[in-house]
């Protein structure tokens, strides 16, 4: 505040307060609907005091949506997406900022274009490769007229096959399949001062060493604020998993969330919907909260 | 940037990289080669492989009023959000950099709705915006039939259009945020004793100095407006009604697996592909010349 200005601040004031109503008030009305009964929750106006049915609702939304195995199976999906976003971008940028081989440049691009498209817009072939997760590979011997040749030697007819749908597996892998985190790392990579390398090499590491003993405990902060970020982010999708989950025991919490919806004409169970809401939007909620410092570090960074 | 030491051991650097190599090989570079080759080509209704069919796929789309009504709605729906998403975040990332008493608590609180996923905030702003219970059937008490985005493709519109500005207002007010703190207090301070108001201040320096936040944001919103949209569409009201909200991933979707249209559905993610890659080149050539930076 550089000068006095009681009226703009009582304005500043009015205004934030308005903004952090826009911002609470869902979460509190979610709140609210979850603990009446049927017939309050469908009261027009709905009474803003809490009702005493919190819990039972959260126990019917619990059993109708079948939600543990399915925050199980969210769990170990964003815990996967994380996981694997935070080893593989490592290593990517380490070989990147590390090394001259030729065709850098090449691999370079190769992974910075897939920033541009996100998996939603190229959902219906990525759809037919987790399928068939070998068919390219298949085809490519195929053109390349190598399974014939295969064939003809050893008399063994080349078909891969192998299909990821309702997986873990086919879940996870092609949401990590784009760059974010390799250019975080890459960022990180470039301000480790070149005498630590020197330094390192001059005691005999070798480049796997260095990359295990040095690189890897320096980026911690990296990797906290990449894996809450990809953790949150995996938590929160729906297209993917409502894809290839066509068998229940795969199914997420988020995609289930859809079961609960009153059907027009049915009954407008409204308060189970909203506590079947809450214990969706839950977790990564505490997520945000605890991890507050990395996630907005980390969001900032992965964007820069 | 590069570095000065480096490892000599291709063969060790070569290895690193394959893990990436591998997987965006398989799950990117193949199905966005995929989706050209099905645009281009027509699948046989009793099998025997696919049939070139060069542009027929586009040009039946393109003449399609289902598909121009589908962009019509994602650039009315990406316009409106972006503009309202984003002059919020403005303006509670402007004020709460005042740092009056209080203003840690905006900090932590504003960025709450971005962890949540789209489809459990759809849910929660379905229940909020329903036409028979919830806030909006206090207005419809008062005049009724004011509001129902079940038959209303203009409320429907306008209730996804909503529930998506209040998951990004949050993620905005982040950027923003950090883009005002970032300018040096002495600045602000030298314009002060020069006699500027608040508001000058902020349109002859702080405003200068955040373009590249805003222009960055802009192009941000509205590819998320694109793809994450699908959940608040689905969970809402499933493209509906009469296709008022029928956005273009939405209809790739639905086209592509309800439908089964493998070709329509991959010219359509192509189209797409190709309007997200001129954003983002826009985002790197254009406006990267143009924007003032420090």
């Amino acid at each position: 505040m550089v000068e006095r200005t009681p009226i703009l601040n009582f304005l500043t004031h009015v205004i934030l307060f308005l903004g952090f109503v826009f911002c609470v008030a869902p979460f509190v009305i979610v709140v609210i609907a979850a603990s009446h009964n049927l017939k309050d929750v469908n009261d027009v106006p709905m009474s803003l005091l809490p009702g005493s049915d919190f819990w039972i609702n959260i126990k019917t939304a619990w059993t109708t949506a079948d939600l543990g195995p399915k925050l199980l199976n969210s769990f170990i999906m964003a815990a996967g997406v994380a996981a694997g976003k935070v080893i593989i971008s490592a290593l990517t940028a380490f070989s990147i900022v590390y090394f001259r081989y030729p065709g850098r440049m090449l691999i370079f691009w190769l992974v910075f274009i897939t920033l541009m498209l996100p998996l939603e817009v190229r959902i219906v072939p990525t759809y037919a490769v987790v399928a068939n997760v070998l068919s390219p590979y298949q085809t490519i011997l195929d053109l390349t007229g190598l399974s014939w040749l295969i064939e003809k030697i050893s008399g063994v007819q080349v078909s891969l096959s192998l299909g990821l749908l309702n997986s873990y597996t086919g879940l996870i892998l092609p949401l990590i399949a784009t760059a974010t985190g390799t250019f975080l790392y890459r960022q990180f990579f470039l301000t480790v001062p070149d005498e630590l390398t020197e330094a390192a090499r001059m005691d005999g590491a070798g480049a796997v060493r260095f990359f295990i003993d040095i690189l890897l405990p320096l980026s911690r902060n990296n990797m906290a604020a990449l894996g809450t970020i990809m953790f949150l982010w995996a938590w929160n999708q729906y297209l993917w998993p409502l894809l290839i989950t066509t068998d229940q025991s795969h199914a997420t919490a988020v995609t289930e969330l859809k079961q609960l919806i009153p059907n027009v004409g049915g009954i407008p169970e409204w308060n189970i919907a909203m506590a079947g809401t809450l214990i969706v939007m839950l977790p990564p909620l505490v997520v945000v909260v605890v991890m507050q410092r990395w996630f907005v570090r980390g969001l900032i960074a992965t964007e820069k | 940037m590069e570095k000065r030491v480096t490892f000599s051991r291709w063969s060790i650097g070569i290895l690193f990289a394959v893990p990436q190599l591998i997987l965006i090989f398989t799950f990117f570079y193949w199905p966005a080669g995929q989706a050209v080759y099905w645009s281009l080509t027509l699948q046989q209704p009793w099998g025997g492989g696919n049939i070139w069919v060069g542009l027929d796929n586009f040009r039946s789309i393109l003449s399609n009023a289902d598909y121009w009504n589908s962009i019509t709605a994602s650039l009315t729906f990406a316009a409106i959000s972006t503009g309202l998403a984003m002059l919020i975040a403005l303006v509670i990332a402007t004020l709460t950099d005042r740092q009056l008493a209080g203003s840690r608590l905006y900090r932590v609180v504003l960025i709450w709705p971005y962890g949540i996923a789209a489809p459990a905030l759809a849910m929660a702003f379905r229940f909020i915006l329903a036409p028979e219970a919830g806030f909006m059937a206090v207005v419809n008490q008062v005049w009724p039939g004011f509001w129902d985005p079940g038959l209303d493709g203009t409320d429907a519109m306008a209730s996804i259009i909503v529930a998506f500005s209040w998951k990004y207002v949050g993620y905005n007010f982040i950027f923003f945020l950090a883009a005002l703190q970032a300018i040096p207090r002495s600045l602000i301070e030298a314009a002060a004793m020069d006699g500027s108001g608040v508001i000058r201040r902020f349109w002859d320096i702080q405003f200068p100095l955040i373009t590249p936040t805003i222009f960055f944001l802009l192009v941000i919103n509205i590819t998320e407006s694109f793809q994450d949209s699908f959940g608040i569409v689905d969970i809402m009201t499933s493209g509906g009604p009469a296709n008022a909200t029928n956005l273009m991933v939405y209809k790739i979707y639905s086209d592509g697996f309800k439908g089964l249209d493998y070709s329509g559905a991959a010219a359509q993610s192509i189209i797409l592909m190709l309007l997200i890659i001129v954003l983002t080149i826009f985002q790197f050539r254009f406006i990267e010349r143009r924007v003032h930076y420090r």
